[in-house]
């Protein structure tokens, strides 16, 4: 009994690890930017078939692949804000609603004409079935732990870099106060594209290891929208490592409840999210 | 004063500011200011709450929606730049109410003026000479500091871009009589290196005592100007107040 449980936190924890990745790019869209982008999810998934087309026509391995992507998905980043999205920076919420759920709605409808509605999934090789056994009692992937690793450097990479680069003191400086930032020279615009560069970087990471774990199809966006959303809320908005926290809560909640009934699975996910919601609303690790 | 104040007008004003008039929507802040700067001299904008002092300011560093009229600026024409490139050709404000990003270390928050601006004579050396509270308290967030020290903070974030104009909106504004008096030590310091001040101020005792020439705004438009020294305080008064 105790071993089940133990099993079910641990592949839980492993689980949020994903899940922290589908949320560090929304947490920080929010944090910096001060918008919720709807599009998030199936930027994710776009990423993911771009991710399969660029592997498959190279032979490369999709780990591979995703490395060599990330230069180009900063600049689409940069340019995505600079051309579409600064437009609704610092408007109310009507216009980013639209403009976002527009956005998710070509992407979708995009993928579904080049691609069509089949599930796809990405090769991993070995490192899929591998395993490594814990004192005789659990047996953990190694691909989902070296995806919860990948979280974990992900995230500890962003914290040094917002908090110890010259770059990253403007983003907190932005983000503190954009119209301070505006009247002594330092322009907006230009830092939170560089944000949204490090988002979309963050977004072919979490494609890269979602695609090879699960299955993948064009119309899955908003379903990890709303996960990523979940762990962020929980997680306290614009907390980088609360994502990881949220992320975790939502893995553990959603093993816990398909252990009754795999229809649980999602239900517990939400149930939980909801309590969090109900009992601390500005998220755990909010600082404010 | 005498030999400074006659080669500051005898050469080329710094800035030259003619018929500058600002607009929010329909509403216009100043009507058609003519003012000039030149370098090394402190010049002071006094005037009531809603005068359009700091919509002036603001001007000229082109963050406002709408504005008219010319703006020099050491031969540039201001009014065709960007906000980085102002700052970086030599331009800097000291926004009212401080502003200073709260949740960066107090070398953060220098560090981001000394990104934005030009390299010359100030460092932060410099900086630390002039205000040694700030190299005690450098790796501090700049919330947890005081009134007097967030304002030494902002004058020394707009310092570090090295500017040949310093504008400083209210930096009095909110703080102690004893801290007020501190920075006010400061400014002519400043002045003797060169950098023309812009100080805009409602307290009309501390801005003129410094002041080489002032400025009188009422209502958006300039009431007075002339030299501390030969106007009679009672006609200040009268312009300020629009009496």
């Amino acid at each position: 009994m105790l071993v089940t449980i133990l099993n079910l936190v641990v592949q839980g924890v492993l689980t949020g690890g994903l899940y922290a990745l589908f949320a560090i790019g929304l947490s920080i869209s929010f944090g910096v930017m001060r918008f919720i982008n709807i599009a998030h999810g199936d930027l994710i998934v776009l990423a993911s078939f771009l991710l399969m087309t660029f592997a498959n026509a190279f032979g490369l391995n999709p780990f591979v692949a995703a490395v060599m992507m990330l230069p180009a998905a900063f600049i689409f980043g940069y340019g995505l804000q600079r051309v579409l999205l600064q437009r609704i920076v610092g408007k109310n919420v009507l216009p980013v609603i639209l403009v976002t759920f527009g956005l998710a709605i070509i992407i979708q409808n995009g993928l579904l004409e080049i691609y069509g509605p089949d599930t796809r999934k990405l090769s991993g090789g070995a490192i899929e079935v591998a395993s490594i056994n814990l004192g005789g009692l659990i047996d953990i992937g190694v691909y989902p732990l070296a995806i919860f690793l990948t979280a974990v450097a992900t995230l500890a990479f962003l914290d040094f870099f917002f908090h110890r680069s010259a770059i990253g003191a403007r983003i907190r400086a932005v983000t503190d106060d954009p119209q301070a930032a505006a009247l002594i020279g330092l322009s907006p615009a230009r830092i939170y594209s560089f944000a949204m560069g490090i988002v979309m970087v963050t977004i072919v990471i979490a494609a890269c290891c979602m695609s090879v774990w699960s299955n993948f199809d064009p119309a899955i966006g908003p379903s990890r929208l709303l996960t990523a959303f979940e762990a962020v809320a929980m997680g306290g908005l614009g907390s980088l490592w609360g994502t990881l926290a949220g992320g975790i809560m939502l893995g553990v909640a959603q093993n816990f409840g398909a252990q009754f009934d795999a229809a649980w699975q999602t239900l517990a996910q939400h149930l939980l999210f909801l309590v969090v919601l109900a009992l601390r609303p500005q998220g755990l690790f909010s600082k404010g | 004063m005498s030999a400074r104040s006659v080669s500051a007008e005898t050469a080329a004003p710094l800035l030259s500011v003619e018929k500058l008039s600002v607009y929010y929507d329909q509403f216009r802040a100043t009507h058609d200011i003519d003012l000039c700067v030149s370098a090394g001299e402190i010049v002071s904008i006094i005037g009531a709450n809603g005068a359009g002092k700091s919509s002036f300011l603001k001007a000229l560093v082109r963050q406002v929606d709408r504005s008219s009229g010319v703006l020099r600026f050491a031969g540039m024409d201001l009014a065709a730049m960007s906000t980085p490139q102002i700052v970086a050709a030599g331009v800097a404000l000291v926004p009212e109410g401080r502003r200073l990003f709260p949740s960066l270390t107090v070398f953060e928050n220098l560090r981001i003026g000394w990104e934005l601006g030009r390299r010359g004579p100030i460092d932060y050396k410099k900086v630390y000479e002039w205000f040694p509270v700030l190299s005690e308290r450098a790796d501090q967030p700049a919330r947890v500091l005081s009134g007097g020290q967030q304002q030494m903070v902002a004058l020394g974030r707009a310092l570090l871009t090295n500017p040949r104009l310093l504008l400083c909106d209210e930096i009095s504004l909110g703080l102690a009589p004893v801290v007020i008096g501190q920075l006010y030590e400061i400014i002519p310091k400043i002045r003797d290196s060169g950098i023309g001040i812009v100080v805009v101020e409602q307290d009309i005792g501390r801005s003129l005592a410094v002041a080489d020439r002032f400025y009188c705004f009422l209502e958006g438009r300039v009431s007075l100007s002339g030299r501390p020294g030969d106007v009679d305080r009672d006609v200040i008064m009268q312009h300020y107040f629009g009496l």
